[in-house]
């Protein structure tokens, strides 16, 4: 468990955070920029100051004003990636992997040899530090705050400053971390897709305050994701189980809540768990059960909350036998439809319009 | 040297360790003041740095009276160090080192702070999140990082210190083959009528001597520049 409580007075900007989330998990620290989202995880390493509040990480408190209590950073045994990877200029890539690792206290959980093959480090351990891509920097950072066998992991916004490309390079071996090692970790990012991914839970910050937390799938139905993230990009956040591929489309079907979905998602493992998440603006509402349409998903369900989303607009909340499916449909067709809570309505969503790349191993915890 | 007269060369080799002997002395002294003037938070500190770059405003024949009064056999600390150790700095190349050493102790400080204050700290910080203490991460990232400027300030006092004359004569006096180093020896045959051709040759090896610490200094630079890939 990390229990996360603190606050700070600047001249320019005050910081109020609360949160909590269960250990192992990836938490995501989502804001726009400038919302104190850095501040806060300086301030969980050590390196920043709280003017009051408490930090408790799995049965250590690391600060706790009342009681006067502050462990040290080099004392806290929290990893930390930095936006701008801080290698040791005068170092090699062995060395600066090697600096982490005699620095480490026990127990080791992963070996030089372990973190070396989980991001392909062999290859780069020969060389100067300047002579490394931003991607490459990036897995070379993220291999030596492991080596100093963290009990929490804390990246901000690690793939910031890398090019589309280089993130999609680094993505993957992030998402290892969190399946192989069942390290906690605390993910500053304002990029939705990155959260997406890798974070179980999520935190929402705007003007240095945390105003919303919670598990990712029931914090994608709610309002303050949507401020930021605007309503085109909001939809249903589900972690779906692998059902197996179907043998005549050859789609991937996956269980959601009461109803089934095909994904395109060739190389899943049946009974693994895929994230899905369902956008609004790509789910059709119909009140009858349709036929003669191309869409091969259709999820039954009851209209539970209707919304008003924008000046034409309504979020629907369909609840799909324990799984909620948001649906972004015109105020028109609302009232054409005559929706109303307590109805039953079929949810249709396209196949090709579903984003099932993430993909999470049974937790091996 | 084959082209120096023997007391020309005596010269040389006193400059050489005089010299040497102050960076040795400053060093220590030079990364500690630096880092308390790059880092230290604390009232008093402009006052500090006044103090430390004073030698290079003032003129270095009052520097050699101030030493003289504190470390001559009536100074405080002169006659301390007389009694209690038996060491005299007053006509002696120890004493020598002193003045070159307390000349030349701006320039250096200057030298290793600026390094000090281009130091990310970020990364220091980033040690420190791997588990390094105060003592680990100065040895470890910080001293390695201001080596260059180190290296670079202690060529450029050593090359300033073998030249050092002002302070020198008026604390240690010019006494041949022990204080008197080689812009004494240049200035004594400037005195005698037929001493040009030496004062020449002092001269150009002074210019030779310079002008390759000032090389070496950049070189030094330059090639830890291109280690940490700046």
């Amino acid at each position: 468990m990390l229990a996360v409580r603190l606050k700070k007075q600047r001249a320019n900007f005050a910081l109020d955070a609360e949160f909590a989330m269960p250990t192992p998990g990836v938490v995501a620290l989502f804001g726009r920029s400038g919302c104190g989202k850095s501040t806060l995880v300086n301030i969980i390493a050590g390196l920043l100051s709280a003017d009051q509040g408490r930090i408790e990480l799995d049965d250590r408190v690391l600060l706790d004003t009342s009681a006067g209590v502050d462990v040290a950073p080099e004392k806290r045994r929290i990893g930390y990636v930095f936006q701008d990877a801080r290698l040791f200029p005068h170092l090699s890539v062995d060395a600066n992997l090697r600096y982490a690792q005699r620095r480490a206290q026990p127990p080791i959980y992963v070996r030089f040899d372990e973190v070396a093959d989980l991001l392909d480090l062999a290859p780069l351990l020969g060389r100067r530090t300047h002579q490394l891509s931003g991607g490459e920097r990036q897995r070379v950072a993220i291999g030596r705050a492991l080596l100093s066998q963290p009990h929490l992991l804390l990246l901000d916004e690690p793939l910031a400053s890398l090019d589309a490309a280089r993130r999609d390079e680094v993505l993957p071996y992030l998402e290892t971390l969190r399946d192989q090692l069942a390290i906690p970790m605390v993910y500053v990012s304002h990029q939705f897709d990155e959260v997406l991914r890798l974070a179980t839970h999520l935190v929402i910050m705007e003007r240095g305050a945390t105003i919303a937390h919670g598990e990712i799938g029931e914090m994608s139905l709610q309002a303050p994701l949507r401020a930021i993230i605007g309503p085109d990009a909001i939809g249903a956040v589900l972690d779906a189980e692998v059902l197996g591929i179907d043998a005549i489309s050859g789609l991937q079907r996956v269980r959601v809540g009461s109803g089934e979905l095909s994904v395109l998602a060739p190389d899943a493992q049946t009974g693994a768990t895929m994230r899905v998440q369902i956008l609004a603006r790509d789910v059709i509402i119909a009140t009858e059960e349709p036929h003669g349409l191309s869409v091969r998903n259709r999820l039954r369900g009851i209209v539970t909350v209707i919304q008003r989303d924008d000046a034409q607009a309504d979020q629907i909340s369909i609840d799909v036998g324990g799984a909620t499916i948001l649906a972004r449909i015109t105020d028109a067709a609302t009232r054409e439809l005559e929706l109303r809570p307590g109805m039953p309505a079929w949810a249709l969503v396209k196949s090709v319009s579903l984003r099932g790349r993430s993909i999470r191993r049974a937790a091996p915890i | 040297m084959a082209w120096l007269t023997p007391d020309e060369n005596t010269a040389l080799y006193l400059s050489l360790t005089v010299a040497a002997r102050s960076v040795l002395l400053n060093l220590p002294f030079a990364i500690l003041i630096a880092w308390v003037l790059t880092r230290g938070r604390f009232v008093g500190r402009t006052v500090l740095d006044a103090i430390v770059h004073l030698p290079m405003v003032l003129p270095p024949v009052v520097v050699g009276f101030v030493l003289l009064l504190i470390f001559g056999t009536r100074g405080v600390v002169g006659a301390w160090l007389d009694r209690v150790l038996d060491v005299h700095l007053v006509f002696t190349r120890n004493g020598a080192a002193l003045a070159t050493a307390v000349m030349s102790f701006p320039l250096m400080v200057r030298t290793i702070r600026i390094s000090l204050e281009n130091v990310d700290r970020g990364l220091e910080e980033a040690a420190r999140t791997l588990g390094a203490g105060p003592l680990d991460r100065f040895a470890t990232i910080t001293m390695p990082l201001i080596l260059p400027g180190i290296l670079a300030g202690a060529v450029t006092a050593f090359s300033a210190g073998l030249g050092e004359f002002g302070a020198v004569i008026t604390f240690v006096s010019n006494i041949p083959g022990e204080t008197r180093t080689l812009p004494l020896a240049l200035y004594t045959a400037l005195q005698s009528p037929d001493g040009n051709a030496e004062a020449i040759r002092l001269a150009c090896l002074s210019f030779g001597l310079g002008l390759t610490g000032l090389l070496i200094s950049e070189w030094l630079a330059r090639r830890l520049r291109k280690r940490f890939g700046r």
